[in-house]
């Protein structure tokens, strides 16, 4: 998950912002996974793209349109909503669910590739597989991630990476998309390095 | 958002909408091979029940079950209730045990209301009295929705029994919050003076239905509730019928698209014939599917998160 940066005042030092990735670089790394996932799934044949909201929808449509424009195979996309399996429900205000749609074909038997813009605890997956589980049974499970930040608390692990980038605890990263937010960027916010 | 569920009125356009869209989400639970969410885990939901009901505590226990919640099904007869125990000293047993919501029905109006200040929980009414039965209207609300694909605008004819009916006044509460202009039909007897105004200034009243019918998006028939019926407020229940009971001819009447509600239990041949009942305009079967989907969401709502 990426989080915001804190609201400061204004005595404090001001938070370092550094861009990571700048909209092209997005678009090459979206490019790469796309390749990726076709190099090793043999040409993306019984593969389903599942996107978890809110950035990683998106992405899962940009890597299906990819591959598409590569070999001209069209994989299913869908969304998989995690709200109800999160383990820190309790210590929020209720949290809105948002849809979960299905591709036509389902995923029973498929090779489901989970698509999310961060990973940094583990937890969001962890929440990922087990909605999955409820929705069908698939052959196997892959995860892409635009950006690993690492920190992971749970024995999880991407098959495929955009950008690994070193991050201590202070930090937070922010993914922004043209289709949620306007503009495709991936940022690092603060530690006051 | 809100911590108990005891009124229609408890609702604003925002809440009520939250909850219909979180309905939608769980309606497709149901469809699933596992209908079975993790959100409730570890929470205990008690179902008090003082007065007999068969689907609003089964949807409710179902609900409940589905979420993973654990249930506790609490009914008046067969319990302490019947050698004289109190609702304050039911309640604090309750309260002893760990309930996370009571879902109370009683037979005395405002019951719930007294309950909530006894429990730490949240408190869902589930029916008190003559007086409210909001999850009902919620789920009506949501059968509208999904059927005209909207409430606001939408013309409302509730008809029948509205003096003791707890349907009809959550439903107009709700439904005018959200937009929908509801119109109260019912032999004079049954519908009490000043009934509109006090509820929801801007519903109307109309003691003939078939001047109110060409005109209705969605008719809503109320059960003659004849247990709660010491007087007698109309001739016969033949005079009722044809006045104000919905036959094949009169839904003809009705504008191409509109639909029939009932909340059930009905009296078939007293307010609705098995024609109208059984017809593809009819909700009923609908309604109570759609009521599980609604309650999950409301004690999603009510218990999913840190909300004290």
């Amino acid at each position: 998950m990426a989080y915001p940066p804190a609201a400061r005042s204004s005595t404090a030092p001001q938070p370092s912002v550094k861009v990571i990735l700048t909209s092209a670089d997005v678009q090459r790394v979206v490019d790469r996974i796309a390749h990726q996932i076709l190099e090793k799934t043999q040409g993306a044949q019984q593969t389903v793209l599942l996107g978890i909201p809110t950035r990683g929808a998106p992405l899962a449509r940009r890597l299906a349109a990819r591959i598409s424009a590569f070999e001209g195979v069209d994989v299913p996309v869908g969304v998989l909503d995690i709200t109800l399996y999160r383990d820190d429900l309790r210590r929020h205000a209720t949290r809105a669910i948002g849809p979960t749609e299905l591709p036509a074909g389902g995923i029973d038997g498929k090779r489901v590739v989970l698509v999310d813009d961060v990973l940094f605890s583990g937890r969001t997956v962890r929440a990922a597989l087990d909605a999955l589980n409820d929705v069908g049974r698939p052959a196997s499970v892959q995860l892409a991630v635009l950006v690993d930040r690492g920190h992971r608390e749970l024995p999880i692990r991407a098959d495929y990476v955009g950008k690994n980038i070193p991050t201590s605890l202070a930090e937070s990263v922010k993914v922004t998309l043209a289709e949620t937010d306007g503009a495709d960027e991936v940022k690092l916010y603060g530690g006051d390095r | 958002m809100i911590r108990h569920l005891l009124s229609g009125a408890d609702l604003d356009a925002a809440t009520a909408t939250r909850i219909l869209d979180t309905a939608a989400e769980m309606a497709t639970v149901a469809g699933r091979e596992v209908k079975k969410l993790p959100a409730l885990r570890g929470r205990t939901v008690v179902n008090l029940f003082y007065e007999d009901s068969t689907r609003t505590r089964i949807s409710f226990e179902a609900a409940a079950k589905r979420l993973s919640a654990d249930v506790i099904n609490f009914s008046a007869k067969g319990s302490s209730v019947a050698k004289g125990e109190s609702l304050k000293d039911t309640a604090l047993t309750l309260q002893a045990m760990g309930a996370d919501a009571v879902v109370v029905r009683h037979p005395a109006s405002g019951a719930p209301h007294r309950l909530a200040d006894w429990v730490d929980g949240s408190v869902v009414n589930a029916g008190d009295g003559t007086h409210e039965h909001p999850t009902q209207a919620l789920l009506d609300a949501y059968t509208m929705r999904s059927r005209l694909g909207r409430i606001a605008g939408l013309s409302v004819a509730v008809v029948g029994d509205v003096l003791h009916s707890r349907v009809a006044r959550s439903n107009v509460l709700l439904l005018s919050t959200l937009g929908a202009k509801v119109t109260l039909v019912g032999p004079p007897t049954l519908i009490p003076v000043d009934i509109a105004q006090a509820l929801a200034p801007g519903t109307d009243v109309s003691y003939d239905l078939d001047a109110v019918l060409p005109q209705s998006d969605v008719v809503m028939m109320l059960r003659v509730q004849r247990e709660r019926m010491n007087d007698s407020y109309f001739p016969s229940a033949r005079e009722y019928a044809r006045r104000y009971g919905l036959d094949g001819p009169r839904m003809r009447r009705l504008p191409e698209h509109a639909i029939v509600m009932h909340p059930g239990p009905m009296n078939r041949g007293m307010e609705i014939t098995p024609e109208v009942a059984d017809s593809p305009r009819s909700t009923i079967v609908e309604q109570v599917a759609n009521g599980v989907s609604v309650r999950m969401a409301v004690l999603y709502l009510l218990l999913g998160g840190n909300n004290r």
